[in-house]
């Protein structure tokens, strides 16, 4: 099978160098405004700081993948003296929680990484240092395309739109995960 | 839709305990913008001047700035306008931090507190449920301690807590209003809200906040973020190091204290110890700060590290900003820098200001020593210089004892003392403790700013302008290649031709003309951040600033749409500028009171003051008892001010 060469970002955060200013929450809701930059409010933001300055608890982190239920069983990690619950380093969109949901729809939000930028919004904000970009180069296999597939979807855009067809595949991807 | 302000306020009763939303009026921010300049509006509305500070029908107003909640840069300043129990003029108190960006994701431009509270309560603000809770057992309790047992008992680590300690519960002059990072305390409103009975101002909020021209604005903050960070590798030369760079003076980053332990006075604001910064002190004093410094932090929405958090064996941790670190240590005399941390963690908690407070022990030890208050006064005191504070700042706060007259600052506990106690409170401008600096020669700039500022404290009002002269021609030339910042090119030529010695130094240069443009220049600067909510160390205090006289009209008009430039904005600050002055003529504000503590500077020049005055007033269209005239009112759509002044008879028909 065919390998194909992908670039992977990944976003390198030092919690050593982090002032806690929030910028990234601030302009992470204010990219992903519609349109876009328009208002900005860090309760929509993809990033959040677990910020806690008595107890110099600061960590940005970014929000991953929904999850329907919360986990059973937590625990808790001891750093230098500090404590964090397995909460604080979670990626989840999850029910224990209010982080990585709209406020109003309490839909989960995800990191996109702010695609088509030069790089991510809260990276370019951070003029601290903690939140860098760094991209690597990786090899994958490449996928084999099904001409069957693409043309038995084509059919269906064609017949219904491409809006509803994705509305539909997201409806049944969370009813699967769920 | 409103842009960039919420347009609402939030108007709580609390002796009736009624609370309400209420939309504002778009016509008064295109007049007076927002923070500042509506939080003076609103006072000279609502207040009549005969108010007592600790009447319920004084106002205690909190105020996001006018940028507050919008992407730019540092702006994210509280603006605390109500009547000071001090100066009894008008309170000018700000903080930084991360409470007013919360108050305006809240879906509120300010909160407007009226009456007071039979009991202690704290006020408890998320979006659009607001609740008068009880907090009786808050009583007592630290600032810090107040913030994390709301956080606890609301479940929500996220909330922003601005609070009062023992001293503002017990209507202390000089307490605070701190908010962990950041505090207000200059001029007695945290005594104000204890007055008011509200311990603690919570807020949680997630809504938007909107601009009126996105793209034309995020390309503007971009501007700033480069030339933040670009500047930030750019130290100015010449300039001592807490000058240098960008933010308010950065007392937690730098070690070296040559400059304040050597020039500022030490004690009740008289003794110089010249040879103090030795090497070994040096050593000492960067094992300490280094040792207490657990992280460099900084307020909402910037890439500053002013602050830090401090943590030292044996003592709860807190937040430290500026100077505190050494206003203590030097008015005990002290030598040992951990004291100074130490003793910041207790007033922290008890939440004083950390300017005035360490004065006003200095002044009673220094009447202790002249015989005017007596040992009986001091009774349990402990000798050492250390355990003397201690003991004082706990009496203070709890108004115990001899406490209870010096919590009413130098000036107040002064005339209560008597027996030419007076002579020992000789630092005040408009009965406030002002820096412990002592110098030589008159600063004509200076002199104007200390006599005539409105905040009655001078390190809000400084900047833009170099403090002192280049030695050289060439560091001159040097300094105003990029000076973009001068709102007039004539500002580069006055530091040019400004010399260290010689007919064209101080007192008589800069000119008298010259000293008026100057101060004019850096007012307009602190006036107009004032109203954005946005932090001085970005804007009014350094050197070369991110944000100027040239962008901030840009910036007003992509965040809100008012259609803004450089003439109207000069417009609103003279407008802002004159109604906080007719607020504080009309509470009895008159020329005698504009003058610095006799002995500020050794080399006085009573004439040229004079003159310095009278064309300061008259620049402002002002009288020569610093009235602002019915026309320049009438000029900057104050008519309103000048017929209540006219009424009351301070200003008097054909009289200027």
């Amino acid at each position: 099978m065919a390998t194909i060469k992908k670039k992977i970002k990944t976003i390198k955060i030092d919690l050593d160098k982090c002032n806690g200013c929030r910028a990234c929450e601030m302009i992470c809701s204010s990219f992903h405004a519609s349109p876009k930059y328009s208002s900005n409010n860090p309760a929509r933001s993809r990033i959040r700081m677990v910020h806690d300055p008595l107890k110099d608890v600061y960590l940005p982190v970014y929000a991953g993948e929904y999850a329907p239920a919360e986990c059973t069983g937590r625990s808790k990690y001891v750093i230098d003296g500090k404590e964090y619950s397995e909460c604080d380093f979670c990626r989840a969109s999850c029910p224990s929680r209010d982080a990585f949901k709209e406020p109003d729809s309490k839909l989960p939000l995800k990191c996109d990484m702010c695609e088509g930028e030069e790089e991510p919004l809260c990276v370019k904000w951070c003029i601290t240092g903690a939140l860098t970009c760094e991209e690597r180069e990786e090899e994958a296999e490449e996928p084999v395309r099904s001409v069957e597939l693409d043309t038995g979807l084509e059919d269906l855009v064609n017949k219904y739109g491409l809006q509803q067809l994705q509305d539909t595949l997201n409806r049944i991807s969370q009813a699967k995960k769920g | 839709m409103r842009y960039a302000e919420t347009g609402f306020n939030l108007e709580i009763d609390l002796s009736r305990g009624n609370i309400e939303r209420v939309e504002t009026d778009p016509k008064l921010t295109e007049l007076y913008l927002g923070g500042l300049g509506t939080n003076a509006k609103i006072l000279w509305d609502r207040v009549p001047p005969e108010t007592d500070p600790f009447s319920p029908d004084n106002l205690l107003i909190f105020s996001a700035g006018l940028l507050c909640g919008t992407p730019a840069v540092g702006a994210n300043r509280t603006i605390i306008t109500t009547y000071s129990p001090q100066t009894l003029l008008m309170a000018y108190s700000m903080m930084g931090g991360f409470w007013a960006p919360e108050l305006k994701y809240a879906g509120y431009d300010k909160v407007i507190f009226r009456g007071k509270s039979a009991k202690l309560i704290y006020v408890w603000i998320h979006n659009d449920k607001v609740e008068i809770r009880d907090a009786s057992h808050l009583r007592g309790k630290g600032s810090n301690e107040t913030a994390e047992i709301i956080k606890k008992e609301l479940n929500d680590p996220n909330v922003q807590v601005a609070a009062i300690g023992l001293a503002g519960e017990n209507r202390v002059y000089t307490a605070s209003i701190e908010q962990g990072r950041s505090s207000a305390s200059r001029l007695g409103v945290g005594a104000v809200m204890g007055d008011k009975g509200i311990k603690a101002i919570v807020v949680r909020g997630t809504k938007d906040i909107n601009l009126a021209q996105p793209a034309e604005f995020m390309e503007l903050c971009n501007d700033v973020l480069k030339y933040i960070k670009d500047r930030e590798e750019k130290p100015i030369p010449g300039v001592m190091p807490i000058l240098a760079g960008l933010g308010s003076p950065q007392e937690m980053k730098h070690i070296d204290e040559k400059w304040h332990t050597e020039n500022f006075s030490w004690g009740n604001s008289r003794v110089r110890r010249k040879e103090f910064w030795t090497k070994e002190v040096e050593e000492k004093w960067k094992d300490t700060q280094l040792e207490a410094r657990t992280r460099l932090i900084s307020c909402y929405n910037c890439p500053m590290k002013c602050g830090a958090i401090i943590s030292l064996p044996g003592m709860s941790t807190y937040m430290m900003k500026c100077f505190s670190k050494l206003t203590y240590t030097m008015a005990a005399f002290v030598d040992d820098l951990d004291f100074g941390f130490r003793i910041a963690q207790k007033a922290t908690e008890y939440g004083v200001d950390g300017f005035s407070t360490p004065q006003i022990m200095a002044f009673a030890f220094e009447l202790k020593d002249a015989g005017i208050l007596t040992d009986d006064d001091f009774a349990g005191c402990p000798s050492d210089n250390e355990g003397k504070f201690y003991w004082l700042l706990d009496r203070i706060v709890r108004r115990e004892g001899i406490g209870d007259i010096l919590a009413n600052g130098t000036h107040w506990a002064a005339q209560q003392i008597g027996k030419g106690a007076e002579a020992y409170a000789h630092n005040n401008i408009k009965k406030h403790e002002q820096l412990p600096l002592k110098l030589g020669m008159l600063n004509p700039v200076y002199f104007l700013m200390y006599c005539t500022g409105e905040k009655v404290n001078i390190t809000q009002i400084e900047g833009q302008f170099p403090q002192a002269p280049f030695p050289t021609i060439e560091e001159r030339e040097e300094f105003i290649k990029d000076w973009v910042h001068v709102p007039d090119e004539k500002f580069k030529q006055y530091l040019m031709d400004w010399e260290m010695r010689g007919e064209k130094s101080n007192p008589y240069y800069p000119t008298v003309d010259m000293s008026v443009d100057i101060v004019d220049w850096q007012e307009k600067m602190h006036y107009v951040d004032d109203v954005l909510g946005v932090c001085a160390g970005l804007s009014s205090f350094p050197l070369k600033p991110p944000y100027h006289i040239h962008n901030y009209p840009k910036f007003i008009s992509a965040a809100t749409g008012i259609d803004m430039d450089e003439d109207k904005l000069t417009q609103v600050y003279n407008r802002n500028r004159n109604l906080i002055r007719a607020i504080n003529v009309r509470r009895g504000l008159r020329r005698v009171d504009e003058k610095p503590p006799e002995d500020h500077w050794r080399k006085r020049f009573p004439e040229l003051e004079e003159e310095l005055l009278n064309a300061y007033y008259k620049f402002k269209g002002w009288d020569n008892e610093g009235i602002p005239t019915k026309e320049t009112l009438q000029k900057l759509d104050l008519g309103y001010v000048a017929e209540d002044l006219e009424q009351r008879g301070i200003i008097r028909n054909g009289h200027d």
